[in-house]
């Protein structure tokens, strides 16, 4: 083998590699255009499905005598919610959104307030003998 | 901040809540399971105002919302009575539901904010997690109210029900389905966005009324799930692994509360929602006919007598003790009769009051120790070795009919087997049915000793007796 056809055979896998580096970019291009803007809805989904059997599995643990302290601690929680009203008000965007999202954090943040101190009023009350 | 950072604040956030539920396994660790909750809250909370782009006007703005909400809900948790509970939460699921349709409402009008797309191209499944948001935050926010209004008396509690209601409803359920699929194609309408609001408001409204008022745990317990999943449909939109995971977790406990009443009450969720129970009190009368047999009657004198001189006397709280606000008497009444060596329980049947776990929080509140109140299959088996049963403010969970009746609309339903005991002293304020519109065959037994009167007079009368 001489240089020269060394230097051919180089060439020649040279061009290859760049034609593959040039479909990489492509199919790069386009899943970045496919892909959700935010985390994919499986990996998502996922979180809640596991979540629900955690869910699942706590609740029943909880004793029936702390069954009303459970409603209102989970309604407290639930209001968790305000991260998207915050965001909403929060942010660059149209007026509507902002007012919409200070309506939201006031609504929540009544029961984030009100839900843990009705729950905390509700367990201290729970004595032993 | 760093993306990263403030997804694993709500990581952090999201377990937090989850440790907040686990200590509700024992009274002893639920309180600092409740701070645990709290902690989260403001992990959360400070997650989103490091969240790139927060400007300072709006920084301003949703602190002034949180002094203003947190104000107004502090002040409401303080005053509330432990009575109002029931009405309180169906207030506060009402406001989770209203909060998710404003959610909602800023995502379709600033999409960008959210990452979810610009306006009227709103990303697909990013529409149709909103409208799952929208429709049950809807339906959560009316329906809470109206259970809110039959606990709070302002509503007859009474179920309201109509020839077509059920029709009417799928139909409304089914129009909400067609026009979600419409607001998806069309890129985030406006007009449908507020069609689908307002016709699940209205499903929402109908689907409570002809729910009766002893029904409440249920329904509340169901609309408790309904929030949850709102919160669930808002996380997946603006994709936020806190309020998903905390969205599930409320979905799923309300669902389990929801199954527990209904097995205390042996009806299935479909009965129950369909609703209209207890609305033909005359056509479910069972046992033995009311006019015929006579009832003993007893004084307040009688009963302190009997339970003065037993060793043992359960007490089963209902309702009615809600009502009357006997609760304090009663643990007077169980002071009493502990320093007379009387052995004093407490038993619960799962549907007492008008939400799980009621009568557990007013005893509580009342000073009772939590280790002298049983649930249902812990102490019904001790009923034979009773002397005394105190039935206060219950009526159905105690009927025997439950048991030897299968014409009996409660048949098959779980009761507390007080016809068992010795003496069954029941309190009452009239020979009226309970809220199944079943006679209850107790009250003519020739063990039963009928106290009629307001369950709290009836009960200081007894404490001033046993004082003497």
């Amino acid at each position: 083998m001489t240089p020269a056809d060394l230097a051919a055979q180089a060439a020649n896998l040279a061009h290859q590699a760049s034609i593959l580096a040039q479909n990489a970019a492509g199919v790069a291009a386009v899943a970045a255009q496919n892909a959700p803007p935010a985390a994919p809805f499986v990996y998502l989904f996922s979180i809640f499905v596991l979540a629900v059997f955690v869910g699942y599995y706590v609740v029943w643990n909880v004793t029936p005598a702390l069954h009303s302290p459970l409603m209102a601690v989970t309604n407290a929680i639930s209001s968790v919610i305000i991260v998207g009203a915050m965001l909403a008000t929060g942010l660059h965007g149209s007026t509507v959104a902002h007012v919409f999202g200070f309506i939201a954090v006031v609504l929540v943040s009544v029961n984030i307030f009100g839900g843990f101190a009705v729950t905390n009023r509700m367990l201290s009350m729970f004595k032993k003998k | 901040m760093n993306e990263s950072f403030t997804s694993f604040a709500y990581l952090v956030a999201a377990v937090l809540f989850i440790l907040a539920l686990r200590g509700l396994s024992h009274p002893t660790t639920s309180r600092r399971g409740n701070m645990l909750g709290i902690t989260g809250m403001v992990i959360a909370i400070f997650a989103s105002f490091a969240h790139g782009g927060m400007t300072l006007g709006g920084s301003v703005l949703i602190l002034l919302g949180i002094a203003i909400g947190g104000a107004i809900g502090l002040v409401v948790a303080q005053k509330i009575k432990m009575t109002a509970l029931p009405q309180l939460v169906a207030a506060f699921h009402s406001l989770v539901g209203l909060a998710a349709v404003c959610v909602a409402a800023s995502a379709l009008n600033a999409p960008e904010s959210f990452g979810i797309g610009t306006l009227h191209h709103i990303h697909l499944e990013s529409l149709v997690e909103m409208s799952i948001g929208l429709a049950i935050g809807a339906v959560t926010f009316t329906g809470s109210l109206i259970a809110f209004a039959k606990l709070q008396a302002l509503m007859k509690g009474t179920p309201i029900t109509f020839p077509g209601q059920h029709q009417l409803n799928a139909g409304i359920g089914i129009a909400i389905i067609v026009l979600v699929i419409a607001f998806v194609a069309s890129g985030g309408s406006f007009a449908l966005f507020g069609i689908i609001a307002l016709l699940a408001l209205a499903l929402g409204f109908l689907l409570i009324i002809p729910i009766g008022g002893a029904d409440m745990p249920v329904v509340v317990s169901m609309l408790n799930s309904y929030s949850g999943w709102a919160a669930c449909g808002i996380g997946f939109t603006i994709g936020n692994l806190a309020l998903i995971v905390t969205g599930a977790l409320v979905g799923s406990s309300g669902a389990i509360l929801s199954y527990i009443m209904c097995k205390g009450m042996n009806r299935s969720i479909i009965n129950v929602i369909a609703g209209g129970f207890g609305a033909t009190g005359d056509a479910a009368v069972a046992g033995p006919g009311a006019g015929d047999k006579g009832v003993k009657i007893g004084s307040a004198e009688d009963a302190a007598f009997i339970m003065k001189n037993a060793s043992k006397v359960i007490v089963v709280p209902g309702y009615g003790m809600a009502v009357a606000q006997a609760q304090h008497a009663l643990r007077e009444m169980g002071d009493l009769l502990k320093q007379d060596n009387v052995e004093v329980k407490y038993a619960i049947h799962p549907v007492a009051g008008r939400m799980p776990g009621h009568m557990n929080v007013l005893l509580a509140e009342a000073s009772v120790p939590y280790d002298e109140v049983f649930e249902l299959e812990q102490i019904n088996n001790e009923f034979s070795t009773a002397d005394v049963v105190y039935v206060i403010g219950a009526n159905d969970v105690t009927n025997p009919a439950a048991k030897t009746n299968p014409a009996s609309p409660i048949f098959g339903m779980p009761i507390l087997e007080v016809d068992k005991a010795k003496t069954v002293l029941f309190v009452k304020r009239s020979m009226a049915s309970g809220y199944a519109g079943v006679e209850n065959e107790l009250f003519f037994r020739d063990n039963t000793m009928m106290l009629f009167g307001d369950a709290k007079k009836m009960t200081e009368e007894i404490v001033q007796s046993l004082g003497h």
